[in-house]
């Protein structure tokens, strides 16, 4: 396959191509290659080796523009609805250091008595089919390369169809998955028997394909109404699925438990959430923890929502995560945007790597609190299982209602979800083997009387016809499209304008969507601000403008309001006038060149220009100005005669004047410029020295037209400033 | 279930004097009394989306293995397996397993499969 570059974007319509010849070049689940590194000045324990290509933390930018990359599997969830505009967010979130990708399935696919074909459009999530599955992992087949990280490509296995879409995940080289019979049972009012007959087969195929399992415990603490009272049936629910699991054949380290944080501020988080981490961990130490962050208590605020995972992350770093899954925090708003998930990976990251080694400094107790409480937590849950095993096991016990009470048990609220054993969805559809039954396939769980075609196929029942599309994928049939209205073709010709082209137009999740946030206070209440903030959004000509976010300051000084819409017009990327690319050299350059040729500069706000600020953050070493790179600098000051500039120069044998100015007023500011230019002229020394201005009016153009050596405006770091007195000082010399 | 009063210090009697390991080695005793039956239910039984899975991994695609289980679930013939019914029809008809399996799907060969694995007989396994 051919490799990309990171100045390349990635091309939707060939991925699409040749997908019937496409099989995955890799299958199973890999960890993280967890190591100790060492990069720029720093040593870290819980880490694993940087990517080829990636985007670091902004700070990096002041330390060399390392990435260190933590030791856990970071997941991203991405699924918009259209699978086409995911992959290019895929790439994106891998750069911010995903390699656990998971794919939400369209509402509805966990009742679909089949598989889907083809590409519909899905609704919160993408309907999971044959031709999807193989186009995104063939892009991320693409992008790991890119990468140098293998990527975990994860979807669901449960509903009504488990045993085929194992099949399929198998065949597709998807290395992970959701399987855990009681969410069917629970959350999806599928009948339990079934639920678990199938969960049997999937597993095995599971086990089979190496695919990493997650369990679906952490629905419980979602849909309880307090969260956190219904630990001690976490502890059983994971009991359920990973005994079951390891039963069938999937092995300890792929067995994933999914564990979120209950409780989240402002409940006191830690207290409620810390012991219950430990119980767990302790109780399940030969398994893996998929560690999530919490959903339950979000709302609209993304700063609210972040707070939280923080502490989650904290959670994970006080105890272990294998797994490190990453919630947006826009999910209390809408389905995942781009920037969000980009977001919630940025922030894993930087906590997980901010918090290295924390329990080579501190440690959590084993007497008091925390240790009583975590004991507690267990002894309920033992207590649980108990009685469950007294009522006749755990079809009777879902059939009482003992999951996803509100009490904490033992106490009971009598609002637990219930289900009949011969009820829900594919009641009545689980059949008996019979003595002469078989199956000739691999990776099939049960009885199956292969013998009864020759012992030789007791070990390999699908010799029997000559391997089966596990040994011989060759043997798949692929679907491409089942719905003439209702697929990728039609969803890429409608966005043709905008891919590959010279036409822009903002994007939240779709190619084209030109959604837009507007952020906006209002000095008034709530209500009124949300009407203020909606009439805004229409006088700038926005469309289907929303309010998705409202932040009370005070109930009557002021109320925060986020709203989106979309934008009509398009940009043409011909239109804009680009600004000069402004070139930095490495840190280590300029420290050479300046220990070797020590440079001098005098700096100061010219003419009558008191503003001082930005002069003092290209200079100071507090600031990163160029002071520390070695460059000495003398500062004269605010409001400097220009002549003065070039007298203490010359009498100070500088190599640079540093002139700021931001009073842009008649054009006093080119004035300036000249009259620098003009007086160094006439002192004979302009051909020894580099003239410098800036200011927030100050482009690079500009400055050189008014005889400037350059010119820096806004965003300016004393990096850019030395690596350019550098570059001059140097081409002077020769 | 019946509203109940928080009555963990009383229920936990016996607990109480376990140490961490032998709390933990009951929770697994435990785990696996649950578990116990919900596995023989797996082993035991089948069912269309197992069957389907089978004629999957056969070579059929996910539009003739439905209409295969369809077709043998009505005839009362996914106790002998799908893909048994498949391979049955293809080995002693001498057609390969896709032909065969598409024929089934079309309602051929379901009166001799019925005949050969004597599907009004209980057998269960």
């Amino acid at each position: 396959m051919k490799k990309i570059q990171p100045n390349e974007k990635l091309n939707i319509p060939n991925i699409l191509q040749n997908l019937e010849n496409y099989h995955p070049k890799r299958k199973g689940w890999t960890w993280r290659d967890q190591k100790d590194i060492k990069l720029g000045q720093f040593e870290y324990k819980q880490a694993s080796p940087s990517l080829k290509n990636s985007v670091p933390l902004q700070s990096a930018n002041y330390l060399g523009g390392i990435d260190p990359q933590p030791d856990a599997v970071i997941t991203a969830e991405i699924a918009s609805g259209r699978f086409e505009d995911d992959i290019r967010r895929m790439r994106m979130a891998a750069y911010h250091g995903a390699d656990h990708i998971m794919v939400i399935r369209t509402a509805g696919q966990s009742h679909f008595d089949g598989l889907l074909e083809g590409t519909p459009q899905g609704v919160g999530g993408i309907p999971i089919t044959r031709k999807q599955l193989r186009a995104q992992r063939k892009a991320l087949d693409i992008i790991e390369d890119e990468v140098g990280r293998p990527i975990n490509y994860h979807s669901y296995v449960s509903g009504v169809a488990g045993p085929e879409i194992g099949v399929l995940f198998a065949e597709e080289g998807v290395n992970g998955a959701h399987q855990d019979p009681q969410y069917n049972v629970l959350y999806r009012n599928i009948n339990m028997v079934r639920s678990f007959v199938d969960a049997a087969e999937s597993k095995k195929v599971l086990a089979y394909a190496d695919i990493a399992q997650i369990d679906g415990a952490h629905n419980a603490n979602a849909t309880a109404r307090d969260a956190w009272k219904v630990m001690p049936e976490l502890l059983v629910q994971h009991a359920i699925n990973s005994v079951f699991s390891e039963k069938i054949g999937i092995k300890p380290e792929n067995i994933c438990l999914s564990s979120v944080p209950p409780a989240a501020p402002p409940s006191p988080d830690l207290k409620l959430n810390l012991p219950y981490a430990v119980a767990l961990r302790e109780f399940f130490d030969r398994y893996k923890i998929r560690a999530q962050m919490n959903t339950k208590y979000m709302d609209s605020s993304t700063r609210e929502a972040t707070v939280t995972h923080v502490l989650n992350l904290l959670i994970s770093r006080l105890t272990t995560a294998d797994i490190q899954s990453t919630i947006t925090p826009d999910e209390g708003r809408n389905v995942p945007w781009h920037i969000y998930n980009i977001e919630a990976l940025d922030t894993t990251k930087q906590a997980m790597v901010g918090m290295d080694d924390l329990l080579s400094m501190v440690g959590i107790k084993d007497t008091g609190y925390i240790y009583d409480k975590k004991r507690e937590i267990q002894e309920r849950a033992i207590l649980m299982m108990e009685e469950i095993i007294e009522m006749g096991g755990y079809f009777k016990a879902v059939e009482a209602g003992m999951f996803v009470d509100s009490g904490e048990y033992p106490e009971r609220n009598a609002d637990g979800i219930s289900r009949e054993i011969d009820g829900g969805i594919g009641a009545g559809t689980v059949i008996p083997r019979d003595k002469d039954y078989m199956a000739p396939v691999t990776a099939h769980y049960g009885y199956n009387n292969i013998a009864q075609y020759g012992k030789s196929f007791e070990k390999t029942p699908s010799k029997l016809i000559d391997g089966c599309t596990f040994e011989k994928p060759e043997k798949i049939q692929f679907i491409d499209e089942m719905d003439e209205t209702d697929n990728v073709y039609l969803r890429l010709k409608e966005t043709e304008r905008y891919r590959d082209s010279k036409l822009l137009k903002p994007e939240v999740e779709w190619l084209g969507d030109g959604v837009v946030t507007v952020d906006l206070f209002f000095p008034i209440e709530a209500k009124v601000a949300a009407e203020a903030a909606i009439k805004t959004g229409e006088k700038m000509n926005l469309t289907d403008v929303e309010v998705i976010h409202k932040e009370v300051l005070h109930p009557s000084e002021g109320t925060r309001v986020q709203i989106k819409g979309r934008v009509g017009f398009e940009i043409n990327i011909d239109d804009l006038t680009l600004p000069e690319e402004v070139e930095a050299m490495s840190e280590e350059e300029i420290f050479d060149y300046v220990k070797k040729h020590p440079l001098k500069v005098v700096a100061g706000t010219g003419g009558n220009d008191e503003h001082s600020v930005g002069i003092r953050e290209v200079l100071d070493i507090k600031h990163g100005g160029v002071e520390k790179y070695g460059i000495k600098y003398t500062y004269l000051g605010t409001s400097v005669p220009i002549e003065k500039f070039v007298d203490a120069a010359i009498e100070m044998d500088a190599d640079c004047i540093m002139m700021s100015t931001i009073i842009s007023h008649d054009d006093v500011h080119y004035k300036n410029m000249e009259k620098l230019h003009n007086y160094a002229v006439e002192k004979g020394v302009r051909d020894k020295l580099v003239l410098l201005a800036g200011g927030t009016q100050v482009t690079p153009e500009i400055a050189r037209k008014y005889k400037m050596d350059q010119g820096f405006g806004r965003g300016t770091k004393g990096q850019h400033i030395a690596s350019f007195l550098v570059k001059s000082h140097k081409e002077m010399k020769h | 279930m019946k509203e109940r009063k928080d009555d963990f210090n009383k229920r936990r009697a016996h607990l109480k004097n376990m140490n961490d390991q032998e709390l933990k080695d009951y929770f697994y005793q435990l785990s696996d009394k649950m578990i116990a039956p919900l596995i023989d239910h797996g082993y035991k039984n089948t069912s269309p989306s197992i069957e389907r899975s089978v004629l999957l991994r056969m070579g059929f695609s996910s539009i003739q293995a439905k209409a295969i289980v369809n077709m043998l679930h009505e005839h009362d013939l996914l106790r002998k397996g799908a893909g048994h019914c498949v391979y049955k029809v293809s080995n002693d008809k001498n057609i390969d397993i896709i032909a065969a399996g598409v024929e089934i799907q079309d309602g051929k060969h379901i009166d001799y499969l019925k005949e050969v694995f004597k599907v009004y007989e209980k057998n269960s396994a």
